[in-house]
């Protein structure tokens, strides 16, 4: 192993979705040893199903190579992998933190994407060294001529003579290794200083408690040392430090100054040990944190309810145990007239939401209600209080409110230039207040907006996709709170109010809002012996109305000795369905009606 | 059931096929049927040797189709006659035949009655020859009164008559003259039912979405116009309204005609109900004879094989030995009382408590206490009689929506009534 700081290189691969980085980072690990070919499983980053089934990486890995360069040399690679969603633009820095180097991938064909300039400009932002890299150049439609100057007009580095490989066959990514070590710098900090170590991810391990993934910046750890977390204040002894061989932990006496590696120290919570944190001697602290370290705060927030409410203490273990391995999830009990005993969950965005969602009814068979997911607003009361709304249902009374704030960000949108008409409507649809446009080439531009976040956590980027074919590509960055007209949009089945349906929204949207959402549930909810009005309410005004007819027939007119077995299917099937709703005093709604009626956007 | 027994016997051969017909039928050349009356005849000789069989009495025999009439008249009474060999048939037994009008003239009545047959059931659907086409029917209503005329004068005095509400471009006042036309006939039954577009027809092809859209919807002035607009240039189906005024229609006609109406589609004149057929819906036991034909016996279901050419290749050692069955299922306990009541609840008179207790050993009223209350709170059921006289029954709304008020008596698995007491499945 390695002391000598030369010549470790500690670095990241930054790129759109899909542009090849998972693939690039088998590659190198194919290439540098450790594994053979043979032995990896393709994208041997992504250890779990799930994450394997979307393609993107969930929780940051690291993963450590030994390359013997062209100048005979050995040298220690510690490539770390990064998230490449905007739901985890968080873990995403802290993982840059960690590293010297990234190396920016980008898709011959394609050109660059939001993505790619997001994650360049968070390199940048870094002080990383960033060198180019144009892959998929064996697909007929590369164009690594224009895409490099692409690359060097709008990001500004140098990109003419990037390495054109194709990370699937393996073609020149030995050019990527040798540049690896000749243009990333090698880390330089002094391992007899006082010990400072950047945490930049955590896994829960029920027999070791959280295995601490760190980057030493400065000092040494040790086994046996005892430290402390300086932001949580969390102290403990070390137990054993390591680094990591493709999907192996390594134990070793000591990680110093310019290593990446891991620590555990029996901590039981993965609170202690929050993503970003410094770790430090107890005996002998290091004067400041690393900096940069910020409290991770979720963005979108939603109901989760049991569909049996028996099994609610059912889903409160599973939550615990997520939370385990995810400190930014965030729950807390909460309850609704409609649905019964739940939680109230607190996401980093839609797709983590989503990705909870899965993992809640797959690993932990949970059958769930999920109400609509809302942002957080800001409530400034007629008393000076200011409240942050993270449940409609907890809206005070109008009297009580002075005026309401909702988060705004700022996006950026690239798109091919026949859709920035679309697009533009689209923005303005959304409250979007225009920025600025740039023409990346004749065909490309980027737009750029500032939206309120409410308008596009939900079907935007599905609205973007579609009313651009499929070539739009947007990233987003939340740019702080601003003053609106929000109301309740409160919905009443069978005139009962809902609350898990109550919604916040701008009161310029709310009418078409709450058309929309009546007629959605007319589809949605079955015909009953009676008949059902769906009304949208504000302030206790009606504001649209739908019907559900009550159903008059429902017999089957024939039924001889061979038809009984098809009979009894059919009641079962009827009996069946019935499960798959919630009664809410008279009327059942089925289970996918709570989020579908967020789907609303038609085109 | 007991010592009792139904019979039936399958003919999956017909003329043409009618387009709203799902039933295992279809045209085959006369070898084919020859040959094949041959095989059932193998089967009823090879069933009633089978255990248990000698000792039960027979007392209700029905051939359905398919168009039974299309047989030549000896193979009906080589049919019949294999039945009275391997069976004990009692001497006052109900033996129906379904015919098709325009295969039955007064003479081949005449001979069906003296192979034994006691009653006919003749499907007119409707008295509107336009109708009749639409359906795909090969006769004309003319042929219906003929044959039923025939028949009468061959001496039947059990007669029923098959009528259908609900056809495409059918209203109220067209299906009143078919109701008007049987009544004053007046057979001793009338099925009378709603048409149902089942899949895998070319009813189904043609207006199957148009089905799917009014149940939704319930009226065509509640579907969305663009939804609409696809259904210009088709016949439409009734709305749920002008069903249910047809439904209506036909039991308060047929009422003030000296019928009575005994299950959900069923009418019949003083005590001239369908034996046969009361037994689908009290679990009596039956025993199916022929392609694809259904049993129930001893509390096991099981079906003869649907592959006419598996039937037609069947020895006799292979009747014997029951080869030709197919989904063998014993009932459990649970699916016998579940049975009980969704199958019971469709006669008039409902089902009785009493019979409930004696059969499965649990009342009624404890296992499907919370089913009868909600039931009878919304109005689908009623309850008559105390003690013993117990019995309930659906009411008119009931009836109207029986699939809702019926799936209410499925159990689940952990409320059979029958706690510490394990049936095997």
């Amino acid at each position: 192993m390695a002391a000598d700081q030369s010549r470790i290189r500690n670095f990241c691969i930054i790129a759109h979705i899909d542009h090849g980085k998972s693939t690039l980072a088998d590659r190198i690990i194919e290439m540098t040893g450790l594994l053979t070919s043979r032995e990896m499983q393709s994208q041997v980053l992504d250890n779990m199903d799930l994450e394997r089934e979307r393609g993107i990486t969930i929780k940051a890995q690291a993963v450590r190579t030994v390359y013997r360069a062209e100048d005979g040399e050995e040298y220690i690679f510690n490539l770390i992998d990064t998230p490449g969603h905007v739901d985890f633009n968080y873990e995403v820095s802290r993982s840059l933190a960690a590293c010297d180097g990234a190396i920016l991938v980008v898709d011959a064909a394609q050109g660059i994407e939001a993505q790619t300039l997001a994650n360049v400009y968070l390199a940048l932002d870094h002080d990383l060294d960033v060198f180019p890299v144009l892959n998929k150049i064996d697909l007929p439609s590369a164009d690594p001529e224009r895409v490099a100057a692409e690359i060097e007009d709008v990001i500004g580095i140098e990109a003419a003579d990037a390495p054109r490989i194709s990370a699937k066959t393996g073609l020149n990514v030995g050019e990527v290794l040798e540049r690896i070590v000749k243009e990333l710098p090698a880390p330089s900090g002094d391992p007899d200083a006082p010990l400072q170590a950047l945490i930049f991810d955590s896994l829960y391990d029920s027999y070791k408690g959280v295995i601490v993934f760190c980057r030493i910046k400065n000092g040494t750890i040790r086994k046996g040392m005892p430290v402390k977390m300086m932001a949580t204040g969390a102290a403990a002894d070390v137990v054993e430090v390591g680094y990591f061989g493709a999907g192996q932990f390594i134990p070793c006496e000591s990680l110093s100054a310019g290593m990446v590696g891991y620590m555990t120290a029996s901590i039981k919570n993965v609170r202690d040990t929050m993503v970003g944190d410094t770790i430090t001697s107890r005996e002998a602290p290091c004067e400041e944190p690393l900096p940069g370290y910020k409290k991770v705060t979720p963005m979108v927030y939603c109901g989760l309810y049991p569909a049996d409410g028996a099994k609610y203490p059912d889903l409160r273990d599973a939550l615990e145990k997520l939370q385990l391995n995810d400190a930014s999830l965030f729950f807390e009990a909460e309850t609704s007239i409609a649905l019964g005993f739940g939680f109230r969950c607190g996401f980093l965005g839609l797709l983590h939401l989503d990705i909870i969602e899965e993992r809640l009814e797959r690993e932990y068979n949970l059958d769930l209600v999920t109400t609509a997911p809302g942002v957080v607003y800001r409530v400034h009361k007629t008393n000076g209080e200011v409240m942050d709304l993270t449940n409609p249902s907890n809206l005070p009374d109008p009297s009580e409110i002075d005026y309401m704030e909702e988060p705004i960000v700022s996006a950026e949108i690239m798109v091919t230039t026949e859709f920035v008409g679309a697009i533009m409507t689209l923005c303005q649809e959304r409250r979007g207040v225009y920025l600025g446009m740039e023409y990346i080439e004749t065909t490309r531009a980027l737009l750029k907006y500032e939206l309120p976040l409410n308008e596009i956590i939900y079907d935007f980027f599905d609205a973007l996709k579609s009313r651009s074919r499929g070539y739009a590509s947007f990233d987003y960055d939340l740019k702080g709170y601003q003053q609106s007209k929000l109301v309740k949009l409160d919905i009443l089945v069978n005139r009962e109010e809902v609350d898990a349906l109550s919604f916040i929204v701008f009161e310029g949207s709310a009418y078409e809002r709450g058309r929309k959402m009546c007629e959605k549930l007319k589809e949605e909810i079955p015909r009953h012996l009676f008949e059902i009005p769906i009304q949208a309410a504000v302030g206790g005004k009606i504001i649209a109305r739908e019907t559900v007819k009550a159903m008059r027939k429902d017999v089957l007119a024939k039924c001889y000795g061979g038809d009984i077995s098809r009979k009894r299917k059919l009641l079962e099937k009827q009996k069946e369905g019935k499960k798959r709703m919630r009664q809410i005093g008279s009327v059942e709604i089925p289970q996918k009606a709570f989020m579908s009626v967020l789907k609303l956007d038609d085109e | 059931m007991g010592e009792s027994l139904g019979l039936y016997l399958h003919i999956p051969f017909c003329a043409g096929k009618c387009l709203y017909c799902d039933f295992l039928s279809f045209p085959a050349p006369e070898e084919t049927r020859s040959l094949y009356v041959r095989r059932l005849s193998e089967e009823i000789r090879a069933c009633g040797a089978r255990g248990g069989m000698r000792e039960r009495i027979v007392d209700t025999v029905f051939i359905g189709g398919g168009t039974p009439s299309l047989l030549l008249q000896e193979e009906t009474e080589a049919l019949l006659e294999a039945v009275r060999d391997s069976f004990q048939v009692a001497a006052d037994a109900e033996i129906t035949m379904e015919a098709n009008p325009g295969s039955l003239g007064r003479a081949a009545a005449g001979r069906l009655r003296e192979a034994g047959v006691t009653r006919l059931s003749l499907g007119l659907q409707s008295a509107c020859d336009r109708e009749l086409a639409r359906l795909g029917r090969i006769h004309t209503c003319r042929a219906f009164l003929e044959s039923f005329d025939g028949a009468r004068e061959a001496g039947f005095d059990n007669l029923n008559v098959d009528l259908m509400s609900g056809l495409p471009g059918q209203t109220a006042e067209s299906f009143q003259k078919t109701l008007a036309l049987a009544a004053r006939l007046g057979p001793e039954h009338i099925s009378a039912y709603s048409l149902i577009i089942e899949e895998g027809t070319p009813f189904y092809e043609t207006y199957g979405a148009m089905k799917a859209d009014l149940e939704r919807y319930g009226e065509w002035e509640d579907i969305p116009l663009r939804r609409r607009a696809a259904y210009q240039g088709t016949l439409p189906l009734p709305g749920e309204t002008a069903d249910r005024e047809m439904y209506h229609m036909t039991r308060e006609f047929l009422m003030g005609q000296g019928y009575s109406r005994y299950e959900i589609s069923n009418y019949a004149k003083n005590g001239r109900e369908c034996r046969h057929n009361i037994r689908y819906w009290t679990g009596g036991d039956y025993l199916g004879l022929g392609l694809g034909a259904a049993s129930l016996v001893d509390g096991t279901r099981f079906t003869v094989t649907r592959s006419l050419e598996e039937y037609l290749g069947q020895t006799r050692e292979d009747f014997l030995l029951g080869r030709q069955y197919r989904g063998t299922h014993t009932l459990s306990a649970r699916e016998k009382m579940e049975e009980f009541m969704f199958l019971g609840l469709r006669l008039t008179r409902g089902v009785e408590a009493v019979c409930f207790s004696r059969r499965f050993g649990k009342p009624l009223a404890s296992v499907y206490k919370d089913a009868c209350a909600r039931l009878m709170g919304e109005g689908l059921l009623a309850a008559a009689g105390e003690g013993d006289g117990r019995r309930y029954y659906l009411t008119e709304r009931g009836l109207d929506v029986s699939n809702c008020a019926l799936a209410e008596f499925l159990l689940d698995e952990w409320n059979t009534g029958l706690q510490g007491k394990r049936e095997s499945l």
